[in-house]
């Protein structure tokens, strides 16, 4: 660090760089979480009263519910931990993002992706394959994007003046790279004109899911609460040997899970999936110690601030987790396959576990990047405790639901009726959920988009100041240059490395 | 910088073995599978769908039927199993007697008198009569000669067993990788929020039934929780007072006021081909068992 001092970039300058990239996945996410959001309540109206879309078409559960999940995940999930990710990688850095007017352009192009997949499914040409239900021209943008997101942050990590790396540079590293592995090879199999056939092509969807969901997530959730847990605690994350051992573990056995057991494939695939899910609790609960022993004895107060955030989604990575390895237990599956379970895990995977994170880094990231405080601080805060208690009422109703449906199914004395009747009272307690997290989901957004109008005002007065002082003395204006003093309060901000 | 590097490569090789193991072994191994045998029987498995049924898949798919409905049938295990076809000239109350004797002098038959004796207790000579339901094969070959002997006929065969398959229509064995062969893309559900529709076309096999159900679930399960299907109908005005011969023909609370006729469009007769084109009741060597019709 000593022999980068005097060439290193004042941290506000990195952020300043981060400002226009960061600003415009950011707004496009917190934007399709509230769709997303108020999307899946649409789709959950048909089990409430279901003949209340018979006469339209595009906002039945069927079409709705993939539109949701696929916002949550495509629209929400993944550009927002992008953003996160370029920002850590220039910090951790000390240099400017690289190419920043890349992950600009590919960032509108993931939204436009995004909004075109959104529409293919609500019209009905949805590819049938759960959580790739985008079609070709959708998911062509969005590989497209991704790669050239990729690109400007690998080459801001390739550019690096501190040499050293850190756990989240593995984590985010490989986040990148297995998207792109992943969903490039998903895509190139089912979204193509000569699929495989017959049953591979469920193999190759359940492999992608739970590498999105699972895996995905868990890399860029981890690898940034590991980034911003040791900042906030004001220490070094507690062993990075540990945290390479945590690493390692979860894409060594965590990338085999996802074939359900007793599905329709070879014996020999959901046994090794059933494997890979028992190993996979250790990267769990180690990077959930590890997080523990990071933040242990640190006093921060967190009052729904962004430690809240993280610290609530590295509980909820555990427990999540956790209930998703279960699922992959063979006697377990025989309740909780086919029932409502494996919804309540997964929404509690994208928002209890990577939203809480994400939503905490952005509230963290904002000011920094925009130079500016958030203009509803306080809405920031309520935006914790209804994501808290939201996730929690959306999401458990769903799980004891599922196990109870679970039940009924099991036993063939049941009429099937009664057994989906069963989870129904469930589902109205999960909708309650469902609307405290989208009146989150607004907070969040509200936050962003004055922020941005905010700045744009700025922008605005700063071109009338200028043109206005060249009219009358000339050229006047001067960039401001980079304030050593402040520079030096700002850099120890830095010190703590996680 | 070495470790980076390092991280990196261990990192890549995880990664690159997950895909090989998941994406590439798979498709090796069933992404050039061609249609199986069906046991005993010189016929193929699975049957092409009519053109009209390939055209329901679509429909399936884009109106997102496998978000409540799977298209799997699970079983937990198999057994063998006996059972009284025709007693001759036996009553059914002398039987039961002779059974017991058979049951308590054979040593090799004495393990599961307790199971036969279950099964025939409060039997009122109804037929067919499963005598005895197991993993054991012995004591079929065994109750059955001695049957044979005294010109009782039974039938032995191998059921699947499991809740799926005891509910009722729902289909007769698991559901295996060759039956998804001609399905593009292949939907297997993942939520019963619906009953499985594995089998659906052996339990409902009528296209009306199928286009009525669409139309309005409530119109033949009262509690259904199905939403309607409603804009894959059109509602029109009966020309000259006569119904069109594929109008539906519905309960009268359920049919539109006036003088208007209920018609599927052709993406609801797709559908409904689609659904009666779902089969699960042909036995193959990976899930097999004993057809009702080939044992007669």
């Amino acid at each position: 660090m000593n022999s980068a001092e005097n060439n290193s970039v004042c941290p506000n300058e990195i952020d300043a760089s981060c400002r226009v990239p960061l600003l415009v996945l950011f707004g496009g996410a917190a934007l399709w979480l509230v769709l997303g959001l108020a999307l899946g309540i649409v789709a959950m109206l048909s089990f409430h009263k279901p003949d209340m879309f018979a006469d339209c078409p595009f906002l039945t559960f069927g079409h709705a519910q993939a539109a949701a999940n696929d916002l949550l995940l495509y629209g929400f999930a993944i550009p927002a931990a992008l953003g996160v990710t370029l920002w850590i990688f220039a910090r951790l850095s000390q240099a400017k993002l690289a190419l920043p007017i890349v992950p600009v352009v590919a960032a509108n192009l993931w939204h436009v992706g995004v909004l075109v997949g959104t529409i293919s499914i609500l019209l009905g040409f949805s590819t049938g394959h759960p959580w790739l239900e985008y079609p070709r021209g959708a998911s062509v943008l969005l590989f497209a994007a991704f790669m050239l997101i990729a690109v400007s942050a690998v080459a801001t990590m390739g550019f690096r003046l501190n040499r050293e790396l850190y756990p989240s540079h593995w984590f985010l590293f490989a986040a990148l790279l297995w998207f792109v592995w992943s969903y490039g090879t998903a895509n190139l199999f089912l979204v193509c004109n000569h699929p495989p056939r017959g049953v591979v092509q469920a193999v190759i969807g359940w492999w992608l899911t739970n590498n999105l969901i699972f895996v995905w997530l868990a890399l860029a959730g981890v690898g940034i609460a590991f980034y911003f847990l040791p900042k906030i605690a004001g220490k070094p994350l507690a062993s990075s040997g540990y945290a390479l051992f945590g690493f390692l573990t979860l894409v060594f056995f965590g990338t085999w899970v996802g074939i359900p057991q007793g599905a329709p494939v070879p014996a020999w695939l959901p046994t090794v999936s059933a494997f890979g899910a028992l190993l996979s609790v250790i990267p769990v609960f180690a990077l959930g110690i590890l997080a523990r022993k990071t933040v242990w004895g640190a006093k921060v107060p967190c009052f729904g601030g962004p430690f809240c955030f993280i610290r609530f989604g590295m509980l909820s990575f555990v427990a999540a987790n956790l209930l998703y390895i279960s699922e992959f237990c063979p006697r377990a599956s025989r309740v909780l396959d086919f029932t409502w379970f494996n919804a309540g895990v997964t929404q509690w995977q994208l928002l209890g576990f990577a939203g809480m994170i994400l939503c905490g880094a952005i509230y963290e990231i904002l000011p920094r990047v925009m130079a500016r405080e958030l203009p509803f601080a306080k809405l920031a805060k309520l935006n914790f405790f209804l994501f808290a208690g939201g996730t929690l009422l959306f999401v458990i109703p769903l799980l004891i639901g599922g196990v109870e449906q679970g039940m009924k199914l099991r036993d063939s004395n049941i009429p099937f009726a009664d057994a989906s009747a069963v989870a129904l009272k469930f589902l109205r307690i999960s909708t309650t959920g469902q609307l405290l997290v989208l009146l989150g989901a607004l907070c969040l957004l509200l936050n962003i988009f004055v922020m941005t109008l905010q700045w744009k005002l700025g922008l605005l007065k700063t071109v009338v100041v200028v043109v206005k002082d060249s009219l009358v003395e000339g050229s006047a204006y001067q960039p401001l240059p980079c304030d050593k003093s402040a520079c030096a309060t700002l850099q120890r901000d830095e010190e703590v490395k996680p | 910088m070495k470790t980076g590097f390092c991280v990196f490569l261990a990192a890549f090789v995880a990664l690159g073995a997950s895909w090989l193991g998941l994406v590439f072994g798979p498709l090796k191994q069933l992404g050039v599978a061609t249609e199986t045998k069906i046991l005993q029987s010189d016929d193929k498995w699975p049957v092409q769908r009519t053109g009209d049924a390939t055209l329901g898949l679509q429909v399936y798919r884009a109106n997102g039927c496998a978000a409540c409905h799977t298209e799997q049938i699970r079983q937990t295990g198999a057994a063998n199993e006996l059972s009284l076809v025709n007693l001759g000239v036996h009553q059914a109350a002398d039987l039961k007697d002779f059974i017991a004797s058979l049951l308590g002098t054979m040593p090799e038959l004495m393990n599961f008198s307790n199971a036969v004796a279950g099964n025939l207790a409060g039997w009122d000579g109804k037929l067919p009569k499963v005598i005895y339901s197991g993993a054991d094969d012995t004591v079929i070959s065994l109750l059955g000669d001695k049957l044979k002997a005294v010109g009782v006929k039974t039938e032995a065969r191998v059921v699947a067993t499991g809740a799926d398959i005891a509910r009722m229509g729902w289909g007769v064995r698991q559901s295996v990788a060759a039956d998804y062969l001609y399905d593009q893309p292949v939907q297997l559900g993942s939520l019963r929020a619906g009953p499985d529709l594995a089998n659906i076309g052996v339990r409902s096999p009528d296209l009306n039934w199928q286009l009525q159900h669409l139309y309005a679930p409530k119109s033949i399960t009262p509690n259904s929780s199905m939403p309607a299907f409603r804009y894959l109908f059109t509602v029109r005005a009966k020309v000259g007072g006569q119904s069109s011969p594929d109008a539906l023909v519905l309960p009268k609370e359920f049919m539109p006021a006036g003088n208007l006729e209920v018609v599927p469009t052709a993406e609801a007769k797709q559908l409904a081909a689609y659904l009666v084109s779902l089969k699960n009741n042909a036995p193959l060597y990976e899930a097999p068992f004993t057809p009702i019709t080939a044992a007669k």
